[in-house]
């Protein structure tokens, strides 16, 4: 059943407050969402009833602790469709997750003359990583070319992605245009020219049921804190037969078979890769985000944006001097809406958007490369989550209109 | 309507500034030139003068920025021209403790960037704010050709 994000909203103590006079209206949960009581109870439980480090000890709050770290493993397994726990890797974040593939695949499989190939609306995290693994092993980055309205231009992939691509890494959602990508067509053009394709699922996961058994990709990341879980916590999805091959990044306790004089040999999956200890608290947390948005449902949570996305576009286009960027099918977009207005940096309108209460990003979104390409330094971007309302989106577009007013003819 | 307090940032002096730039463009020939980067938002301005007998004759400011931050840099060139990069260098550190809502010593000497010190309460302005003055800074610091980022 579709849910009412007023009701969602008074989950969120947060929300329920004032900021600047005026009661808070949070519009930036693209960049981090905000925790509803569930998690941070889930959190503060596990401290008061259970804290103690995972997979070492034999008393019965250890036993308590690795079951409850591992019990979040198999929730977010579940949840992302994986066929095993085996393949759920925790990190500190999509960043990380990333990172890792670059790493660990990326330098034992990338080699001179090869092809990296990415898209223009990709996040700096899913840039930076492959232009440094191409710079150390003489490969080459290319560019997916995006259409006029903001999508990936398909024919461009086509022409970017040959025999010579080893890695094919795409964002699932763009951050910033909201557009949605052909994950599953995408993955099997990456496989047939025998690419692995890396998916940054960032702006994804939180949104839509993602079934990446489905999709068929070999690495998939996503941040815990984009999705009403804690910060600090994050997935690296792999496929087993990869990550088996795979040499960890780090290396320390817990991630060791035997520890010889000279040389060590690596325990199984998916414990090689999380040297250290983990963030035991993170992971359950995020597990108690799972199990509040498999609550609301993801087809409802997807459903509940669209209908805040196609009530808002319109009023924003209405705006004189407002472009949006991005798809012009609003119906095929996620819930993220990046702007401007005329003249009015957009520094200047979040600031004057903060004093009416409105919580929105202003900036390049961690996107240079695909702020280039809009031909704009930078933009306002107003993101919807699941306790946001219509009542939110009229806000913002009153809050437009008076700091249009205000920069225009406001100073007495 | 809390948009009022948006009169303490957004003087009027401040929208003339931002509105209509002092020294905007660029100089046939610079003795001192940089690019800065402000990274929270992207925008660039670059920042070019003229040193002749240890003064600075000459300086122009060009690129995109915020409300803040090209009235900055359009105050900053008018109180800078024609001072010594040591003169130049105590007005840069007497703006910053402005923003920073510290009382400098001769507040007078900033001309128009006095009127700035409201953005010590936007603490997410001030490096709009800085971002020219921190690119005097580094201009004087390195002649001719470099291109600088602007971190905390
Ligand atoms: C599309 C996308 N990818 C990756 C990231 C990086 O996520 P994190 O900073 O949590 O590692 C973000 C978040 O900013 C994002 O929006």
């Amino acid at each position: 059943m579709m849910f009412q994000g007023e009701e969602v909203k008074k989950d969120f103590p947060i929300l329920n407050q004032v900021v600047n006079d005026e009661p808070l209206i949070y519009l930036d949960s693209a960049a981090t969402s905000q925790k509803p009581t569930a998690v941070l109870t889930a959190i503060e439980t596990y401290y008061k009833t259970s804290n103690a480090n995972v997979h070492r000890g034999v008393h019965t709050l250890a036993e308590r602790a690795t079951s409850q770290y591992e019990a979040a493993r198999e929730t977010v397994r579940a949840f992302i469709h994986a066929k095993e726990t085996a393949e759920v890797l925790f990190t500190r974040g999509a960043t990380t997750s990333l990172n890792w593939v670059a790493k660990s695949y990326g330098e034992a499989n990338v080699h001179e003359g090869d092809e990296i190939v990415i898209s223009y609306m990709e996040h700096h995290s899913n840039i930076v990583p492959w232009q440094q693994l191409a710079k150390k092993n003489k490969a080459i980055l290319k560019y997916i070319e995006l259409t006029k309205d903001g999508q990936l231009d398909l024919t461009s992939a086509k022409e970017q992605i040959t025999t010579k691509t080893k890695i094919v890494a795409l964002t699932h959602v763009s951050n910033v245009l909201g557009s949605v990508n052909p994950i599953a067509e995408l993955t099997q053009l990456a496989h047939s020219v025998g690419a692995v394709m890396v998916v940054d699922g960032a702006q994804a996961v939180p949104h839509m049921a993602v079934d990446v058994v489905e999709l068929g990709v070999d690495f998939y990341a996503f941040s815990g804190h984009k999705m009403l879980g804690p910060t600090g916590i994050g997935i690296l999805y792999g496929k087993r037969a990869l990550l088996e091959v795979m040499e960890p990044v780090e290396y320390g306790g817990e991630m060791i078979d035997f520890v010889y004089d000279q040389d060590s040999t690596w325990t199984e999956l998916p414990w090689k890769f999380e040297a250290g200890t983990p963030n035991i608290a993170g992971a359950i947390g995020l597990a108690a985000s799972i199990d509040y948005l498999n609550q609301l449902g993801m087809e409802n949570i997807h459903a509940h944006e669209t209908a805040l996305v196609t009530y808002l576009l319109p009023k924003l286009r209405a705006i004189p001097g407002l472009v949006v960027y991005g798809p012009t099918d609003d119906a095929s977009r996620t819930g993220v809406i990046t702007f401007n207005v005329d003249e009015l940096h957009p520094h200047d309108l979040a600031t004057a958007l903060d004093m009416q209460g409105i919580a929105v990003r202003a900036g390049h979104h961690c996107t240079q490369p695909l702020m280039r390409q809009l031909g704009a330094s930078s933009t306002a971007r107003a993101s919807v989550y699941v306790y946001n309302t219509k009542a939110d989106c009229d806000s913002l577009v009153e809050a437009i209109l008076a700091t249009k007013e205000f920069f225009n003819y406001g100073l007495n | 309507m809390a948009l009022t307090r948006l009169d303490q940032l957004y003087r009027q002096v401040i929208l003339d500034h931002s509105s209509h730039p002092h020294h905007h463009g660029t100089l046939e020939e610079a003795t001192n030139q940089v690019e800065m980067n402000n990274p929270t938002c992207g925008d660039v301005i670059e920042l070019q003068l003229n040193l002749t007998d240890n003064r600075i004759e000459a300086i122009r400011f060009s690129g995109s920025g915020c409300t803040i931050s090209t009235a900055s840099a359009s105050m900053m060139t008018d109180v800078v021209l024609g001072k010594t990069p040591k003169e130049a260098l105590a007005l840069v550190d007497q703006f910053s403790l402005l923003v920073q809502g510290k009382e400098p010593e001769n507040l007078d000497d900033l001309g128009d960037a006095a009127i700035l010190s409201g953005v010590a309460k936007f603490p997410a302005r001030i490096r709009c704010a800085t971002l020219a003055w921190k690119g005097l800074e580094k201009a004087l610091a390195t002649p001719d050709e470099t291109k600088t980022n602007e971190k905390e």
